[in-house]
């Protein structure tokens, strides 16, 4: 079943995007030249046991330090992350969310325990795109210091996965970094805790509000190679696609929605009706647009 | 259903894979490796 088959891909890439078990050895984070190489999903770089880059920490880490490069003469305006993300995204838009991201992977699994659940109003879905043109965008590039370096706002004020994956295993791997444990700490404790409160009753919450890396992947939904297609003759609008949708996005209001992170799951285990589909490189014919406007 | 070549997709994908390229020979791994493999404080709220 696809279904599994999923679950089978969304456990080997968080395995592979944390697989340097070495550290408990080491007691350091992985420093392997797999580091240079951006990981598709949001896995903390600092994390002990990560292999490679996170494209969100790396993007603003090129953003931060975009002015002492260029007094240094090397001109490095991330355009080496802008391009992976770009063509990650031009193939597949927001695949990679419900495939490959160990974040979203974990958000899923805490939405199975058994609660009430609940849904979110749509227009939370435009906070991500906040989040990443002033934490991603706007304040490692202005916000700087004598220096000229800028900072990474969106690591450091609000990444839940970085506190989970680096701040909590580091802080016990070496013991001398609780001594900085401070308000910041506790405030980046909260989120997250907030957050896997959220991810029980809320499907995929932070996908869904507050993650820039999703927003990037969700503005090439429309455009890239890989498409959604709904068929709306066949489509009853039974709403079944929603209710079995980890992202709680109703599939007949837009085959290629923002929110849509083509895990597949409407397509093989929700309709019955063969109205969804999917199509490489190609434009959806005129019987297979979209029934309606597409919302974010 | 017919089948027709996207063109927007194809130039984003183009266009994408000229910045990573450009990225590349700017020297821009080697800059993400170099901040990648040191542990990051304000990652993990420390700093």
């Amino acid at each position: 079943m696809m279904l599994d088959f999923r679950r089978w891909i969304q456990s080997i890439a968080t395995v592979l995007s944390n697989a340097w078990l070495l550290f408990p050895f080491t007691g350091t984070i992985y420093q392997g030249k797999l580091k240079s190489l951006c990981v598709p999903g949001l896995n903390c770089y600092s994390c002990p046991a990560a292999v490679g880059a996170c494209p969100m920490g790396a993007l603003q880490t090129m953003f931060a330090s975009v002015r002492p490069s260029f007094r240094a003469g090397n001109f490095h305006i991330g355009l080496y992350v802008i391009g992976t993300l770009g063509v990650i995204g031009s193939l597949a838009g927001r695949m990679p969310c419900g495939w490959l991201c160990p974040f979203g992977f974990m958000q899923e699994l805490v939405n199975k325990i058994p609660s009430p659940k609940i849904d979110i109003p749509s227009f939370l879905s435009c906070f991500k795109y906040a989040v990443l043109a002033i934490f991603i965008v706007a304040l490692p590039i202005f916000a700087v210091d004598i220096f000229g370096y800028g900072e990474n706002a969106f690591c450091k004020y609000i990444c839940p996965a970085g506190t989970l994956q680096a701040g909590i295993p580091m802080s016990f791997l070496q013991p001398r970094l609780r001594d900085l444990w401070g308000g910041l700490f506790m405030v980046k404790m909260a989120i997250l805790l907030f957050l896997i409160l959220s991810m029980v009753f809320i499907r995929r919450p932070f996908c869904r509000t507050l993650c820039p890396l999703g927003a990037i992947y969700s503005l090439f939904n429309r455009v890239s190679v890989f498409k959604m297609v709904h068929h709306p003759d066949r489509c009853v609008r039974c709403g079944e696609c929603y209710r079995n949708c980890p992202m709680g996005v109703r599939f007949y209001e837009g085959a290629n929605q923002n929110n849509c992170i083509r895990c597949l799951q409407c397509m093989r285990k929700s309709c019955k009706y063969g109205a969804i589909g999917h199509s490489l490189s190609a434009a959806p014919s005129k019987d297979t647009m979209p029934s309606g406007g597409a919302s974010l | 259903m017919d089948k027709e070549i996207d063109v927007k997709s194809v130039l984003l994908l183009l266009l994408f894979t000229f910045l990573l390229v450009a990225g590349i020979n700017a020297g821009e791994v080697q800059a993400v490796w170099k901040k990648a493999i040191k542990v990051c404080l304000s990652c993990m709220g420390l700093g």
